[in-house]
């Protein structure tokens, strides 16, 4: 058991690429910026905000989460594919992605997106 | 003392959830923090890699049945006209914040917590046990699955302030 163990040790140190993991990041750092567009989009745009509302019980929250959900999965395996071999410099993608999360993040705040809301 | 449908649900999404989470939380980080050279033998990495990766995927987990839930099952009746709680904290203009800037920021925020939770977990079961030897990896993943703990626990102190000030029946 021990032997197994170490035996599979040594396999998973050997190096792997970085691409799937970048990918991994960037899906999440897209995911959460769509997120934060749809938002935005939904508070400035009436049209928008009823086209988002895929389910009357739950409201137009219901198109911002499955559209944030389609987009990071989607996006996930697109560039699980094009990232595959590939040895992506890891410290640029974390930077890229706390950029991406960070404005889903501010677009997300009500503060802020309220500033796009029609006056009435 | 009897608890309806809806505040069970509102247990599940709140506290049973809440709970799990936190405790994968707290396990995750102690495994990232003490995955490090010196500290550990082959067969401790091995033990601890293993254990990092069922905490991460259970707080990714977690992370995702509660914003299911929380989003399809309990929002519906907050926000249900005429008496649903959105409509009770809006009648009053000392608890419409909570409405207002609470759960506008909270029912969007979570969502972002399984993301990052997810890639994290992704990354610990892609790597595995040489994760060990890559310290910067090691550290960013501590930050990420650290900001998707604070963001997730934003979103779940507004759920409980606004659950005081208006609970969904």
């Amino acid at each position: 058991m021990t032997d197994m163990m170490q035996r599979d040790a040594s396999a998973d140190a050997r190096e792997r690429p970085s691409g799937p993991v970048a990918a991994a990041f960037y899906a999440a750092g897209i995911g959460s910026l769509v997120l934060g567009i749809l938002t935005t989009l939904a508070e400035a745009s009436t049209g928008i905000k009823d086209a988002l509302q895929l389910s009357d019980s739950v409201g137009p929250l219901s198109g911002k989460t499955i559209g944030a959900a389609v987009a990071w999965l989607v996006s996930w395996v697109l560039l699980h594919t094009a990232f595959k071999g590939k040895d992506p410099d890891l410290r640029k993608v974390f930077v890229w992605t706390a950029v991406l999360v960070g404005v889903g993040f501010l677009l997300t705040f009500p503060t802020f997106f309220l500033m796009f809301a029609p006056e009435g | 003392m009897e608890l309806t449908s809806r505040e069970w649900w509102g247990i599940i999404h709140g506290m049973v959830l809440g709970a799990a989470f936190l405790i994968a939380f707290a396990g995750g980080l102690a495994g990232f923090y003490s995955l490090r050279p010196g500290l550990l033998t082959e067969a401790g990495i091995a033990e601890r890699t293993k254990r990092l990766k069922i905490g991460t995927w259970v707080m990714a987990a977690a992370a995702w049945l509660t914003v299911f839930t929380g989003t399809w099952i309990v929002y519906p009746w907050y926000r249900a006209e005429p008496d649903g709680a959105k409509f009770q904290l809006l009648a009053d203009p000392s608890t419409a914040d909570w409405h207002e800037f609470g759960m506008e920021w909270k029912e969007h925020i979570a969502w972002i917590s399984p993301l990052l939770a997810t890639a994290v977990a992704f990354t610990v079961t892609y790597y595995g046990v040489s994760l060990i030897r890559q310290d910067r990896t090691r550290k960013v993943l501590m930050i990420t699955f650290t900001a998707a703990f604070l963001v997730a626990a934003v979103a779940g102190a507004l759920g409980a302030f606004i659950t005081k000030a208006a609970p969904v029946r």
